[in-house]
C-alpha cells in the first residue's frame, strides 16, 4: 500500500474489544483520510442528532496518506467527532509526532466506540494494541499523564491524551499530543473525556511507502523549495523570525485586532504582545512539527516574575484571546496562560474569548462580584490564569465558564455579547475590517473558525493575490476556492501554513506521487469541495439551518470605532446570498441533489428536502 | 583533510527530516527507526539533538567484527559496512560507545552512517543548518562562539 497503510484499528471501549479492519479504500480515494475521511466515518456511522457526550457518539483519529512521509510539513493528524461545544461535525487537527506515529504502527486510524465504565488508555506498539487502566493518571495534566506514559511503556512512545478540561468535559477542551502540541478546537478533549479515555500511547517501527519514489522526491524538493524561499514560511520569513504571532502588528495596523471583547479593533498595547516583542524578550529557539521545514512553533523563556520558566510560546489566536480580547498586555501572564491550557488541555481561543465576555458582563453589572467571588476587569492580567485553571477544574464559576460564552452569556440573558458563531468563538480577525473573515466564520462548518477558509491570506497579506477588505464582491468565489483548498490540505494530512507558499499544483503533486492515483489537480480539489459539503449535511441533519449562518449582532450592527473600516459592520446577507449560489446550494442552503451527485455523496436523512 | 558531520543542537527544530531523508536514500521508505541519525528531544528544556556516528578513528565497531565486515576507508575516513560480509551478530551495535549503530530486523542488518558516499542526505535536507558536512581541521564555529565569551568578559569596554 502506498500512502495509506490500509488499516485501522476499531476500539469498542464499552464492550472493551479491539478489532483491526481494512480500510474502506472507496471512501479512502473519495476522501483521503484526515478531516475527511474521519468526517465520512463519522457521517455514516452516526445519528447526527446525538448527544455529542453521550456513548452513541464516535471518537476518530484519523491521519492522511502523506503523514509520516516527507512531504512538506506533512506531520499531521486529525480527531473528528460530532462537537459539543457546537453541535456540529467536529474535525481539529495537530501537529507534533503523533499522527506518523500512528501510521509507522501501521495504522491510517483509530475509530473510539462507546464508553469504558472506569478510565482507560490505549496502548499500541506495532500489532500489540491493549487497553489498559488510567485509573492512576486521572486527574493530571497533560504533560504529567505524558511523562508517567512514557516511564510505565517506552522512552519513545508518543502519547496523546486529555488533561483535566477533558475529564470534566469543558466543553472546549482540547486533545493533547506530545505534550504541548493540541487538536484544540471545538470540544473533542470533553468527549474524549465522557468516553472515559485518558490517553492514547503509541509507538510504531513499519515503513510508510510511496507509489512513485523518484517523481514525490522531485515533487518534494519542488514545493519545499518553494516554500522556503517564501517570505511567509521561508528561511527567515514572517513565520521562522516570529511565530505566527508576527500577525499582532500586523492586524492591529488594520485595526482588525479584536480588543476588549470585539468592543474596539484596535489594542494600544500590541505591540507589548506581538511576536517581534516575544522574538526579542523570549525566544530561545524555534520548534518544528514532524517533516516541517518552517519552525513556527516557539521554546520561549518567560524571563522574571511570579511565572519565570520554560514553555512553549503561544500561538497568536492564543496571545490575541488572553491579550486583546481581555484588553491583557502583560506578556508573562499570556505565555503563562496559554502553559496552563497545555498542561489543562484548553482551547486558548475559547477561553480567552469566553473570560472577556465575563469581564464585559461584569463591567456591565450584569455578572456580580459575588457570583465571581472577586473582581474581574478588562487588563486585569493575572485573572486570564486563574480563570484558566478553574474553568478547567470547574471550581466555583469556572463551572458556568466551562460552558463557553455562548451559553454563559445567555444564561445571564445577553448572548449578543457572546462572540461566537454556532457557539464557538470567533478568534483574532474582524470580520467587519475584514469582510471576508465575516463570510468565513458565518459560513464555518464546526462554527467560529480561522483555518476553514483563510481569506485573511488575501485581504491582509495579499497571498496569493491582494484583496481589499472592504468590498464584498467575489468574496464568495474566493471563500469556497479556500474552504475547498483547506479541506484537501487537511486531508491529505499536511500543515495549512504550507499553503502561504505552495498551492494545489504543488499539493496535488507530492500526493498523486504519494497514493499513485492520477486524479488531476481538479479532482483533488473537488475531494475538498466534497468534504465541505458532507460536513454540511452532518450539520443540516443535526438540525442547523440557514439561520445558523450567522454572526454576533455586534459584528452586524455595531460599526467599528476606528481605522480604514471605520462605522463599517460586517455585510453578511449580501455576501451569504452570492456563497449559497456559488456553492451550488439552495436559497435555504441547503446542498442541491444535482449539486450531491456531482460530488458522489450519498444523502442519508430522508427527511431532509431540498 | 577530512570531512565530516558537524552537529548544532542549538539551531534543530526537532523537524526529524533528517531521519526520513536517511530511511529513505537507503531503504526506499520512510522510517525513522532504520535512520542511521536520530534526534533525541529534551522536552523540559526544549532541547533537541541529532545524534549519528562520528566515524571514529579508532572504530569500537571495526575492532569487535569478527568477520572483518567493518573498515575505514583511510582517504575519506568514512567507517563502513560490507553488507554481503555481516553476519549479524551485533556485536558492533554492542561496542559502539555513542549508541549510534542500530539493528534493523526488517532489513536485517546494521544500520549505520556512511555519509552518503560524500553526500548525505540528512544535511541536504536539514532546513535549519543543524547538520552540516564539513572539513574538520581548523576552527569550528563553536570555539569561535566561545572565543567571543571571552572576548565580550575580558575585552576592554570601548566607550
Amino acid at each position: 500500500m502506498n500512502g495509506w497503510v490500509g488499516k485501522l484499528i476499531r476500539v469498542n471501549l464499552s464492550d472493551k474489544t479491539i478489532e483491526v479492519e481494512k480500510l474502506n479504500m472507496e471512501d479512502a480515494n473519495l476522501y483521503l483520510g484526515g478531516r475527511g475521511l474521519g468526517s465520512k466515518y463519522l457521517y455514516d456511522e452516526i445519528d447526527p442528532t446525538v448527544d455529542p457526550l453521550s456513548p452513541d457518539n464516535k471518537l476518530i483519529f484519523m491521519t492522511g496518506p502523506m503523514t509520516g512521509t516527507y512531504a512538506t510539513c506533512a506531520g499531521r493528524f486529525n480527531v473528528v467527532a460530532k462537537a459539543p461545544l457546537t453541535g456540529t461535525i467536529g474535525a481539529s487537527n495537530s501537529g507534533g509526532y503523533f499522527g506518523p506515529e500512528l501510521k509507522f504502527a501501521g495504522y491510517d486510524g483509530i475509530i473510539f466506540e462507546g464508553r469504558a465504565e472506569t478510565p482507560v488508555y490505549l496502548k499500541i506498539y506495532d500489532d500489540k494494541i491493549q487497553l489498559r487502566d488510567a485509573e492512576h493518571l486521572w486527574g493530571k495534566d497533560a504533560f504529567e499523564t505524558t511523562d508517567i506514559l512514557r516511564l510505565e511503556n517506552e522512552e519513545d512512545a508518543k502519547v496523546a491524551c486529555i488533561g483535566p478540561a477533558g475529564e470534566n468535559q469543558v466543553l472546549f477542551a482540547t486533545v493533547m499530543n506530545d505534550k504541548d502540541r493540541a487538536a484544540g478546537r471545538s470540544g473533542l478533549g470533553a468527549v474524549m473525556g465522557s468516553k472515559n479515555l485518558k490517553a492514547v500511547v503509541v509507538r510504531g517501527t513499519n515503513d510508510i511507502n510511496v507509489a512513485n519514489k523518484h517523481e514525490f522526491m522531485t515533487a518534494m524538493m519542488a514545493a519545499r523549495k518553494k516554500l522556503m524561499e517564501h517570505p511567509v514560511t521561508g528561511k527567515g520569513g514572517g513565520l521562522e523570525s516570529y511565530g505566527t504571532q508576527v500577525l499582532v502588528n500586523i492586524l492591529n495596523e488594520s485595526h482588525a485586532l479584536p480588543t476588549r471583547n470585539w468592543q474596539t479593533s484596535w489594542f494600544e498595547d500590541a505591540d507589548k504582545i506581538s511576536g517581534e516583542f516575544l522574538t526579542e524578550n523570549y525566544l530561545i529557539r524555534n520548534k518544528a512539527c514532524f517533516a516541517c521545514t518552517i519552525g513556527c512553533g516557539r521554546v520561549i523563556r518567560i524571563p522574571d516574575g511570579k511565572y519565570k520558566g520554560i514553555v512553549a510560546g503561544p500561538e497568536y489566536e492564543a496571545g490575541w484571546s488572553y491579550g486583546a480580547a481581555c484588553g491583557v498586555n502583560d506578556m508573562n501572564a499570556i505565555d503563562k496562560a496559554n502553559h496552563v491550557c497545555n498542561l489543562m488541555g484548553i482551547d486558548p481561543i475559547s477561553m480567552g474569548a469566553t473570560i472577556a465576555c465575563v469581564m464585559e458582563l461584569h463591567e456591565m453589572g450584569v455578572i456580580t462580584e459575588e457570583e465571581l467571588g472577586e473582581e474581574l476587569t478588562f487588563g486585569d492580567a493575572d485573572s486570564i490564569i486563574s480563570w484558566t485553571e478553574r474553568t478547567a477544574n470547574r471550581e466555583g464559576f469556572g463551572d458556568l465558564m466551562a460552558l463557553g460564552s455562548y451559553r454563559l452569556a445567555e444564561k445571564y440573558g445577553h448572548p449578543e455579547l457572546s462572540m461566537s458563531v454556532k457557539k464557538q468563538e470567533m478568534p483574532a480577525y474582524d470580520g467587519r475590517a475584514i469582510q471576508g473573515m465575516a463570510l468565513s466564520y458565518a459560513t464555518s462548518n464546526r462554527g467560529g473558525c480561522h483555518v476553514r477558509g483563510y481569506l485573511t491570506s488575501p485581504e491582509i497579506l495579499g497571498i496569493p493575490m491582494k484583496t481589499d477588505p472592504l468590498v464584498t464582491e467575489e468574496k464568495a468565489e474566493l471563500l469556497k476556492l479556500f474552504q475547498d483548498l483547506t479541506g484537501l490540505v487537511d486531508s491529505s494530512d499536511i500543515c495549512l501554513f504550507t499553503t502561504f507558499g505552495i498551492g494545489l499544483p504543488e499539493i496535488a503533486a507530492m500526493l498523486r506521487n504519494t497514493i499513485g492515483v492520477d486524479f488531476s489537480d481538479e479532482e483533488f480539489l473537488k475531494v475538498g469541495e466534497r468534504i465541505w459539503n458532507l460536513e454540511r449535511m452532518f450539520n443540516l441533519e443535526a438540525g442547523f439551518t440557514k439561520e445558523d449562518d450567522t454572526l454576533p449582532p455586534r459584528l452586524l450592527e455595531e460599526g467599528l470605532p476606528t481605522g480604514p473600516a471605520k462605522g463599517k459592520v460586517a455585510e453578511l446577507d449580501v455576501m451569504l446570498k452570492e456563497y449559497y449560489e456559488v456553492r451550488g446550494w439552495s436559497e435555504e442552503g441547503i446542498p442541491t441533489e444535482e449539486k450531491l451527485d456531482e460530488l458522489g455523496i450519498d444523502k442519508k436523512a430522508a427527511a431532509l428536502d431540498c | 583533510m577530512a570531512k565530516g558531520i558537524v552537529i548544532s543542537p542549538d539551531k534543530c527544530t526537532g523537524c526529524r527530516i533528517c531521519e526520513l531523508a536517511c530511511s529513505f536514500i537507503k531503504n526506499d521508505s520512510f522510517n525513522p527507526k532504520d535512520s542511521a541519525i536520530a534526534v533525541l528531544p529534551y522536552d523540559s528544556v526544549g532541547l533537541q539533538v541529532p545524534m549519528t556516528c562520528l566515524q571514529c578513528d579508532d572504530p569500537h565497531c571495526m575492532t569487535v567484527c569478527t568477520v572483518g565486515a567493518i573498515t575505514k576507508d583511510p582517504k575519506t575516513g568514512v567507517v563502513k559496512v560490507d553488507d554481503e560480509k555481516c553476519i549479524g551478530c551485533k556485536m558492533c551495535v554492542s561496542a559502539c560507545p555513542f549508541g549510534n549503530m542500530t539493528y534493523s530486523s526488517r532489513h536485517e542488518g546494521v544500520v549505520k552512517c556512511d555519509l552518503c558516499d560524500g553526500e548525505p542526505q540528512c544535511v541536504k535536507l536539514c532546513p535549519s543548518d543543524a547538520i552540516e558536512y564539513k572539513e574538520l581541521d581548523g576552527p569550528l564555529n563553536k570555539r569561535k562562539n566561545i572565543a567571543n565569551l571571552f572576548s565580550d568578559v575580558f575585552g576592554e569596554v570601548a566607550e
